[in-house]
C-alpha cells in the first residue's frame, strides 16, 4: 500500500498517522504538502488531525480551498480510499466529500479522552477487520466534533448503512450518557455514498501500539494495508 | 506619553527606584530618552534581572556529568544517551493569568515552548503547576475555566501533549493565582543552539509574528504587586496565536537542520529589547537595529513601543553571512515573516535607528552588568511549635475522614482539567495524567522521559527550608515511582514582595532547602524562573517553589504505574511511618487547622528508599507503586485501588500510635508498592539488607477498601467522592 498523508501547515497528527501506517504497511507513506497541486500515486489518502490553518474560523474551511484538496477530491471521486481523521474529517466535510457539519462540542470544551465506539458497518475497506457491533476503545481529542445534519441526510446515512461508528458505552449501548460531544445519533464516523471516504472524529492512530495502552485502532490500518497491498 | 513629564518621575512609573535611575544616567553619561529609559527599566526589572534572587540562586547546584547546559540559556539541557538531549524549563505567567486568564495562561505555554525550541529541541511534553484561591472565592471558578482553556487552547493547537501537572487551592492565592508552565523537548545532543551572538557584520534576523502594541511593559507589570485596580492592567497582557507558533516551530526546526544559525533567542519578556541585549552581551559584541525593518502590525508605532512590545511568537537570530536567502525561503514556505533588522558591530553598543535617525544608543555591558543586584534583608520564618500525632484529635470515624480527604479540592480527581488538554498527540504518551509522573516515549526508541511537577506550599509556609527540600524530594520520588532515574530539575520560584524581610526570608529558606535536596539526590537545577511580587494589598501567596523534574527510563517495558494489577498481591509500605500530622491535609480538611511543622525531610532516607524502590521496579518485583504524599498512606492506597479497579484490605499495626496518624500522616520518603505474594518475602529481605524500612500492611482483593477492625468502603463510593468535586464545582452557577 502506498499511502499519501496530506500535510497542512497546522496538521499535528501527520507524524502519528505516518507511524501507524508504516507499522501496518511496512512502507512509509508519502507526506504531501498542502501547497502542492499534484498527488503522487496513492492507494490511500489520509487527511490527518490537527488545526490545518489554525482553524480560528470554521474548522477545515480554509483547508478545503488549498491547492492539494482539488486533487484529493478528484481522486476520491475516482474511488481512491480516503481516511479522514478528526481535523481531516472537518476538512472532508468542508470539501464536500462527506455530508453534514461538525460544530462545537455540546459542553463548549475541548475533550481529550478514550471513548467507546460501536462498529456499525464492517463492510467497508476501513472496518472489515472488526466484528459486527464490536465495541472498541479509541480516544477523541477535539473541540468541534459535534456532528449535525438535517433529517433527510441522517435518514439517508441510516438507510444506506453509512454510519460506521457510534459513540457507545463499554457494553455497546448507544445513548446520551455515552455521547461525549452531542453528536446527532451518537455519530462518530461516516462514509460517503461510494464507501471509499471515511470521516471519523476519534483517533485510531492513538491506540495502535501497546505503549498507548491499547491497540483497538490498529485494525483500521492493518485492514487497509491488507486490502490495498 | 507626556513629554514634559520629569524623567525621574517617569522612571518611577516604570518601576525604577531613584538610585537605579541615577545608575542609568551614569551608565549613559547623559539623561536617557524615553526609549532608552524604557529599555533600562525592563532590563532592570525583577522579572528580567533577578536582582533580588540572583545572590541566592547562585548557591543552587547546577552541575552533573549529564548536564550539558545549566541555567543562563533559554532552557536547561541534559544528556539522555544515544546522542540525544532533553531540553526543559518551567516558567511562570502568574500576573497576566490573573488579569486575563485565557490569554495569560495561553501565552505562558507559548513562551515556554519557544524557550525550548529556541535551543533546537522539538517540544514533546508540556506540564503545568497551578495554584488557585479558595474555591469559595468569587473569582476562582472563572480563573480556573480561563486558565485551563488557555493552556489547552495553545498546547493543543501546537500539537504538543500536555501530559500532567498539579493543581492546589488555598485562600492565599485569592488575589494572585500561579500559572507555571513547563515544556520538555528532545534534541540531538550535538545540535543545541545557544544565544551568544558572534561574527561582526553578521545579519540580525527577526522571524515570526508582527510586532503590535500588546504586552507593552509586561515584564514591569510582572514585577509589581497588585492592588484593587489590577484589572486596568489588562492591556499589558499579550494575545497568543498558537497557529503562528506552530509555523514558527516548524520553520525554526527546519532551519536548524542546516548550518545557517549562529545564535538564536526567543522574544519573551521585554521582547525585542531583552533578546537583542542578551545576545549581544553574551557574545560580547555590539548590535544595531533598524526599527524601520521590524515587521509591525500597525503604522505609527514609536521606537518605545516597538522595543517594549511583548507581542508573542517572535524570534531573533544571528545568521551566517550568505545564508539569508536560504533561510528566508524556509520561513516563506511556512508563511512566517522574515526580516533582516540589523547587524552585529564591534562597538559594544546597542544602537537603534528609525527614519534614518539614531533613537537609542546604549553601551551593552552596563545595561546588563550594571543591573542592580540586591542583598535584601531577610528574616527567617519562626519555626512552628511541635505537634505530636498523639496531640492531634482522631476523627469521628476514619471512613468519613477518608471520604472527606479523597474529595477535597487538592486531592479530588482533576480529569476535568486534563481532559481539556490533548495529552496523547505525538502518540508517544506512555503514562497519561493522573499517575505519579507522566511518561513520554522518546520517539522512535524504547526509552522514555518521566516528568513531574511538585510543590507543597503549606509546608513551605510553615517552614520554607523544609518546604523547598520537600518539593525537590517529592519530585524525585514521583519520578522514581514510575521506575525512572531522576536526572535534573527546573524550578519556578513564586513568592511575594521580596522587599519585605519575611518574604525574602521565605525565598532564602526555600532556595537553601532546594539546594540541600538537589545536592543530596544528585538532582541539579538546570533552568528556572523567579516570580516575585505575587501579592495583593499586602497579602502574599504561600511560598511556592514549584519543581519540575525530568527522569529517564531506559526501557519502557520496565515502567511502573500506580494501578493495582491483580487481587491477592501483597502490599508493602516502604519507609518509616511516624504518623506526622503537622501541616497535613488531614489537619486542614478534617479538623480545619493549619498548624504545626511540616514533616521532616530526611534526604539520606529519601535516597536510600528511592534507590531501593527503583531497583525493585527494574528487577520486575513491583507490579504497582505510588509515592505517599498529600493525605498519607490511606489516600495513596485508595488512589492505587481506583486506578486498578481492585480493592484492598490492610491492617493498622498494633504499635502504630494513633491509627489516624498512621493512615493520614504525611511522613516523607515513603512508597506503597504491590508485589506478587510469592515475592513478598524476598522483597522484605532485600529491604532489610539495604537498610530500608519495609513492612507488609495487607493485600489486594475484591472491590472494597477495608481497614481491618475499622471500616469497609466500596471502591464505587470512593470513586464517586473522588470524581465528583471538580466537575460539580465548575458546573455550579
Amino acid at each position: 500500500m502506498q499511502a499519501s498523508v496530506i500535510v497542512f501547515p497546522g496538521s499535528n497528527c501527520d507524524r502519528d498517522v505516518k507511524v501507524a501506517l508504516a507499522e501496518s504497511a511496512g512502507r512509509e507513506p508519502t507526506m504531501v504538502w498542502h501547497g502542492d497541486s499534484e498527488l503522487p500515486k496513492s492507494d490511500l489518502i489520509v487527511l490527518p488531525g490537527g488545526f490545518a490553518y489554525g482553524d480560528y474560523l470554521r474548522c477545515g474551511a480554509i483547508a478545503a480551498h488549498s491547492p492539494i484538496m482539488r486533487e484529493v477530491v478528484r481522486k476520491a471521486e475516482g474511488g481512491t480510499p480516503v481516511l479522514a481523521i478528526c481535523n481531516g474529517f472537518q476538512v472532508a466535510i468542508e470539501s464536500g466529500l462527506l455530508p453534514g457539519a461538525l460544530i462545537s462540542n455540546a459542553n463548549l470544551k475541548y475533550i481529550c479522552k478514550d471513548v467507546h465506539l460501536r462498529v456499525e458497518n464492517v463492510h467497508t475497506c476501513f472496518t472489515a477487520g472488526y466484528d459486527e457491533d464490536e465495541v472498541i476503545r479509541i480516544p477523541i481529542a477535539h473541540h468541534d466534533g459535534n456532528y449535525v445534519a438535517d433529517d433527510d441526510t441522517v435518514a439517508e446515512l441510516e438507510d444506506e448503512n453509512r454510519i460506521v461508528f457510534r459513540y457507545s458505552g463499554p457494553d455497546g449501548t448507544v445513548d446520551d450518557e455515552a455521547n461525549p460531544n452531542g453528536s446527532r445519533g451518537n455519530i462518530a464516523g461516516i462514509v460517503n455514498k461510494a464507501g471509499n471516504v471515511l470521516g471519523m472524529m476519534p483517533h485510531p492512530e492513538r491506540l495502535s501500539d501497546p505503549v498507548h495502552g491499547g491497540t483497538d485502532g490498529r485494525p483500521i490500518f492493518d485492514t487497509l494495508a491488507g486490502s490495498l497491498g | 506619553m507626556n513629554e514634559t513629564k520629569d524623567l525621574s518621575d517617569l522612571a518611577a512609573e516604570f518601576g525604577l527606584t531613584a538610585k537605579e535611575f541615577d545608575r542609568v544616567v551614569s551608565a549613559l553619561g547623559r539623561q536617557p530618552n524615553l526609549t532608552e529609559l524604557g529599555i533600562f527599566s525592563v532590563m532592570w526589572s525583577e522579572h528580567c534581572s533577578y536582582k533580588s534572587s540572583k545572590k541566592w540562586l547562585k548557591t543552587l547546584p547546577t552541575k552533573a556529568d549529564w548536564v550539558i547546559c545549566g541555567p543562563g540559556e533559554n532552557a536547561g539541557v541534559i544528556d539522555i544517551g544515544d546522542g540525544q538531549a532533553a531540553v526543559f524549563k518551567m516558567e511562570s505567567h502568574n500576573h497576566p493569568s490573573f488579569i486575563e486568564p485565557y490569554q495569560g495562561a495561553a501565552t505562558g505555554v507559548g513562551g515556554i515552548m519557544r524557550d525550548v525550541f529556541t535551543m533546537g529541541a522539538r517540544p514533546v511534553a508540556n506540564m503545568n503547576a497551578l495554584r488557585f484561591g479558595d474555591p469559595d472565592h468569587p473569582k476562582t471558578r472563572h480563573l480556573i475555566a480561563g486558565v485551563v482553556a488557555g493552556i489547552g487552547g495553545y498546547g493543543n493547537c501546537m500539537g504538543v501533549p500536555t501530559v500532567g501537572g498539579e493543581t492546589n487551592f488555598h485562600r492565599a492565592y485569592n488575589g494572585n493565582i500561579l500559572v507555571n508552565a513547563m515544556t520538555v523537548g528532545v534534541a540531538d545532543a550535538d545540535r543545541i543552539f545557544y544565544s551568544a551572538a558572534a561574527g561582526i557584520g553578521n545579519p540580525v534576523v527577526y522571524v515570526g509574528s508582527k510586532t503590535g502594541r500588546d504586552g507593552i511593559h509586561g515584564a514591569t507589570m510582572a514585577s509589581a504587586e497588585f492592588d484593587d485596580d489590577s484589572d486596568a492592567k489588562r492591556p499589558t497582557v499579550q494575545v497568543g496565536d498558537p497557529f503562528t507558533e506552530k509555523l514558527l516551530l516548524e520553520a525554526c526546526l527546519e532551519l536548524m537542520a542546516t548550518d545557517a544559525i549562529v545564535a538564536i533567542q526567543d522574544m519573551g519578556a521585554a521582547g525585542l529589547t531583552c533578546s537583542s541585549v542578551e545576545m549581544a552581551d553574551k557574545g560580547g559584541v555590539g548590535l544595531e537595529l533598524d526599527l524601520d525593518q521590524v515587521p509591525v502590525r500597525e503604522t505609527g508605532m514609536t521606537p518605545y513601543e516597538i522595543m517594549l512590545s511583548e507581542s508573542q511568537e517572535r524570534m531573533l537570530m544571528v545568521l551566517e553571512p550568505g545564508k539569508e536567502d536560504m533561510a528566508r525561503a524556509i520561513f516563506e514556505k511556512w508563511g512566517v515573516d522574515f526580516a533582516i533588522v540589523g547587524r552585529l558591530t564591534d562597538t559594544g553598543r546597542f544602537v537603534l535607528r528609525k527614519d534614518g535617525e539614531v533613537v537609542g544608543d546604549i553601551p551593552v555591558r552596563p545595561l546588563v552588568d550594571d543591573a542592580p543586584e540586591y542583598d535584601r534583608p531577610w528574616t527567617a520564618t519562626e519555626p512552628a511549635a511541635p505537634l505530636p500525632a498523639g496531640d492531634v484529635p482522631a476523627p469521628n470515624d476514619l471512613q468519613s475522614a477518608l471520604e472527606t480527604l479523597i474529595a477535597c479540592p487538592d486531592i479530588a480527581r482533576k480529569s476535568w482539567i486534563w481532559e481539556q488538554y490533548d495529552h496523547m498527540v505525538m502518540a508517544d504518551t506512555a503514562q497519561r495524567p493522573g499517575g505519579d509522573a507522566a511518561v513520554v516515549r522518546v520517539h522512535g526508541t524504547q526509552k522514555a522521559l518521566a516528568v513531574s511537577t511538585d510543590c507543597t506550599p503549606r509546608y513551605g509556609a510553615a517552614d520554607p527550608t523544609r518546604g523547598g527540600a520537600q518539593a525537590v524530594a517529592e519530585c524525585w520520588r514521583n519520578l522514581t515511582a514510575v521506575g525512572a532515574r531522576p536526572l535534573a530539575v527546573t524550578d519556578c520560584l513564586n513568592f511575594g514582595n521580596p522587599e519585605r524581610p519575611e518574604i525574602m526570608g521565605q525565598l532564602v529558606g526555600a532556595i537553601q532547602g532546594m539546594g540541600d535536596a538537589c545536592r543530596a539526590l544528585d538532582f541539579p537545577v538546570v533552568s528556572g524562573n523567579v516570580s516575585l511580587y505575587n501579592e495583593t494589598n499586602g497579602e502574599a501567596i504561600q511560598p511556592t517553589p514549584a519543581i519540575g523534574g525530568v527522569g529517564l527510563l531506559d526501557d519502557l517495558d520496565l515502567m511502573c504505574t500506580t494501578a493495582i494489577k491483580a487481587p491477592g498481591e501483597t502490599l508493602i509500605l516502604v519507609g518509616d511511618t511516624a504518623g506526622h500530622l503537622g501541616q497535613s491535609l488531614y489537619l486542614r480538611e478534617v479538623l480545619s487547622r493549619e498548624d504545626g511543622p511540616p514533616p521532616p525531610v530526611d534526604l539520606a532516607a529519601e535516597r536510600r528508599n528511592g534507590d531501593f524502590v527503583r531497583s525493585l521496579i527494574r528487577d520486575r518485583r513491583v507490579t504497582a507503586c505510588h509515592d505517599i504524599a498529600d493525605g498519607g498512606l490511606l489516600i495513596a492506597l485508595a488512589e492505587m485501588c481506583l486506578a486498578g479497579e481492585i480493592g484492598a484490605e490492610i491492617e493498622v499495626p498494633g504499635d502504630a500510635a494513633p491509627a489516624h496518624g498512621w493512615l493520614f500522616g504525611e511522613d516523607q520518603a515513603r512508597y506503597l508498592i504491590s508485589v506478587a505474594s510469592e515475592n513478598a518475602a524476598a522483597v522484605l529481605e532485600k529491604a532489610a539488607k539495604a537498610g530500608v524500612p519495609a513492612m507488609v500492611i495487607g493485600e489486594t482483593r475484591g472491590g472494597d477498601l477495608t481497614v481491618r477492625g475499622h471500616f469497609t468502603i466500596s471502591l464505587g463510593k470512593i470513586r464517586d467522592a473522588n470524581e465528583h468535586w471538580l466537575p460539580a464545582y465548575m458546573s455550579a452557577p
